[in-house]
């Protein structure tokens, strides 16, 4: 019988049915981070009960780094407390943490996979939305919160419920200007917010096997953004390059072994799908959010719709949207003026994301009235920018140049927006408040995007960016 | 041993109107720097309880234990902080069209039942306790059914997590040590575990 690698997977993780009904399903690779995990371990503690695996755990901090001045103690105290906790807790416990200076931290989701510890045919947990990113690995990876990451640290296992499969075939090729994130911005505008609620969102199709890892990760990143709690892509030849030589893959023979079993773990052709659609890659366009959700969103040529335009069960939705952002249905997107320009996030920080980014920026300027941050994914991600020189170009651009961390995604840490400022942002959540400013607006699009932006001062169409630059190298 | 069933919610009801309600929303990230849960419940909707009217402001609504929500609540974050805010509020049932899944598992790991209605149940129920905040309401899991002002609707929840809340269940972790020899089997027979 050909099945899916969310069944295989599923099949080969189950430890038993539970007396409620809910299966226990082991966890292969536990990530941990400083905000969801002290009262984990503070649980744990009150119960008697100590971290069951721990070699299958490991943890860095990123939601509360400062990007700009990194000593100790950090200059906010609830801050230097997280951070003093998770280092308390990984040291009685014996965790490796890849910390601050390390030369290895950085956003869980983007070292993960640097350190080649996500890897195909895993479950993967972590006290973190955007563990979906993992699937791009042909992982099945999914966030939790506080309990269950107690759950894990004491069982090495969660109880949890099946997931339907729905197949997204993303087919053709994307012109040039149109990213990975402009793939899933469309995939959730059209399935909607909550259309991934019950499934686990398997991503397929030429375009997404021409896609780097780099790319699959940001598909699977916004899975959850769609309401997938789990999102993948079988794994291939393109995963197994990109695993070689990671510090936690397996080496020579035991690699080949490896393979072999990878391969077996994607989905069978003929698989049964609960559901599929598919997308022509072709006539995706840049896209950006308007609203205040990630399936609020246009592209970049089309303009911000109406409450008359929109089905009834939206109406009030695109209303309190219009009020939120202050924008007048029927405006186009374009030419937005803006007032920060954000590259970050585990969705697009990534040294891919950052070439893009550069690519648009080298030899131009921010705007003025623009504050412009690059916040590298990761240690090693910052390293191998500057190493292409790729910090210069944005330096001399006028982009301020970051230590890694989670920043102004979400704003834990000093970068936030202030008052009603508008944000391009190349992170994941546009939602109310979000980059810290209680009425501080977000449009997500892509880094390309973001740098056009930060150039004109203003959402502009980064294709015409490109063609008007002949080619860009 | 404690007795931790949960078979019945009653008390007055506060309803927030609204779909693709997020956890940033519900407790904005800023009040997430902290290492225990304590005090959450001073944040909750931190950001919008200044608006005139919010319900979580309203003094009609103080003391409800039963929240009704539209459809997606709790979207986004995984943050548990989300629903610890809500039940450190005094909140012990939540009645709504859709949740996302992870709010809805974080809440079952606090006790915190949170059953679905069809809309018109939903409409009708926010209206009945809009029109009389002191309106009663019951939610029964025994009977899967939400009762308020003299009608009656039909509340569901996965069969697993019901049995879960009726049994006193819910916080799995000691289901989940019960047989751990199991899960080391698990462990031996995955190739990743035991090395390629």
């Amino acid at each position: 019988m050909p099945s899916t690698l969310f069944a295989k997977v599923w099949d080969l993780h189950t430890v038993r049915r539970l007396p409620s009904g809910q299966t226990q399903i082991y966890v292969g690779l536990h990530l941990v981070h400083e905000v969801t995990s002290p009262q984990a371990f503070d649980m744990l503690r009150a119960r008697g009960w100590t971290v069951r695996a721990v070699e299958r755990t490991y943890a860095t901090v990123d939601h509360i780094v400062p990007t700009a001045d990194q000593r100790r103690p950090f200059a906010d105290p609830q801050a230097e407390s997280m951070m003093a906790a998770l280092e308390r807790n990984c040291r009685a416990h014996g965790i490796p943490l890849f910390s601050l200076g390390s030369g290895n931290q950085g956003i869980v989701h983007v070292i993960g996979p640097e350190q080649g510890l996500t890897q195909p045919g895993m479950t993967i947990a972590c006290g973190d939305s955007h563990t979906s990113t993992h699937g791009a690995f042909g992982a099945m990876a999914f966030g939790i919160g506080t309990s269950q990451v107690r759950d894990v640290l004491a069982s090495q296992t969660l109880a949890l419920d099946p997931l339907k499969v729905r197949c997204i075939r993303v087919d053709g090729r994307p012109e040039a200007g149109v990213y990975a994130k402009d793939v899933i911005l469309e995939i959730i505008r059209r399935l909607g917010v909550k259309g991934g609620a019950g499934f686990a969102y398997e991503y397929a199709g030429s375009a997404v096997d021409a896609m780097t890892q780099d790319e699959r990760m940001t598909i699977c990143n916004m899975s959850i953004e769609g309401g997938a709690r789990v999102g993948y892509v079988n794994p291939d030849e393109t995963t197994f390059a990109y695993l070689e030589g990671r510090p936690f893959a397996p080496e020579g023979e035991a690699f080949a072994r490896a393979k072999t079993w990878w391969r077996s773990m994607a989905s069978d052709a003929g698989a049964p799908y609960d559901d599929e659609v598919t997308l022509d890659a072709a006539a995706i366009k840049p896209t950006v959010t308007w609203g205040i959700n990630p399936g609020q969103a246009v592209a970049v040529d089309q303009r911000i719709p109406s409450p008359d335009d929109v089905a009834d069960g939206e109406r009030a939705g695109v209303r309190e949207a219009l009020e939120f952002m202050g924008f007048r249905g029927g405006s186009p997107i374009a030419g937005t003026r803006i007032d920060v320009a954000f590259v970050g996030s585990c969705t697009n920080a990534r040294l891919s994301d950052l070439r893009e980014a550069a690519r648009i920026v080298r030899g131009e300027r921010v705007r003025p009235h623009v504050r412009a941050l690059v916040v590298p994914g990761s240690e090693s991600v910052r390293r191998a920018a500057e190493a292409e020189g790729l910090d210069r170009i944005f330096r001399d651009a006028g982009f301020d140049w970051r230590g890694a961390g989670c920043s102004m995604c979400l704003a834990m840490n000093p970068d936030r927006l202030e008052g009603r400022e508008i944000c391009a942002s190349s992170s994941n959540r546009n939602f109310k408040g979000r980059q810290g400013s209680p009425a501080g607006r977000t449009l997500l699009m892509s880094p390309a995007m973001v740098a056009a932006a930060a150039i004109a001062g203003e959402v502009t169409d980064v294709r015409a960016v490109i063609r008007a630059r002949g080619s860009l190298t | 041993m404690t007795d931790r069933r949960i078979t019945r919610i009653a008390g007055r009801g506060l309803p927030l109107r609204g779909d693709n309600i997020d956890t940033d929303r519900i407790l904005p990230a800023r009040f997430l720097k902290a290492i225990t849960f304590e005090g959450l419940e001073t944040h909750l909707f931190e950001d919008e309880r200044a608006t005139p009217g919010h319900p979580f402001a309203s003094a009609a609504y103080e003391g409800a234990t039963v929240l009704v929500v539209n459809a997606n609540f709790g979207c986004g974050s995984s943050r548990e902080h989300a629903p610890q805010a809500i039940r450190r509020w005094g909140i012990r049932a939540v009645v709504g069209q859709s949740f996302s899944e992870i709010f809805f598992g974080n809440a079952v790991a606090l006790g915190l039942p949170s059953a679905t209605a069809d809309p018109d149940a939903i409409a009708r129920l926010m209206d009945a306790i809009e029109r009389d905040p002191a309106t009663p309401i019951v939610v029964n899991l025994e009977e899967s059914t939400v009762e308020a002002a003299g009608f009656r609707a039909a509340v569901s929840l996965p069969p697993a997590a019901r049995e879960a809340f009726l049994g006193g269940q819910w916080d799995a972790t000691g289901l989940l040590l019960d047989r751990y020899e199991e899960v080391e089997a698990v462990g031996r027979r995955l190739p990743y575990v035991r090395g390629f």
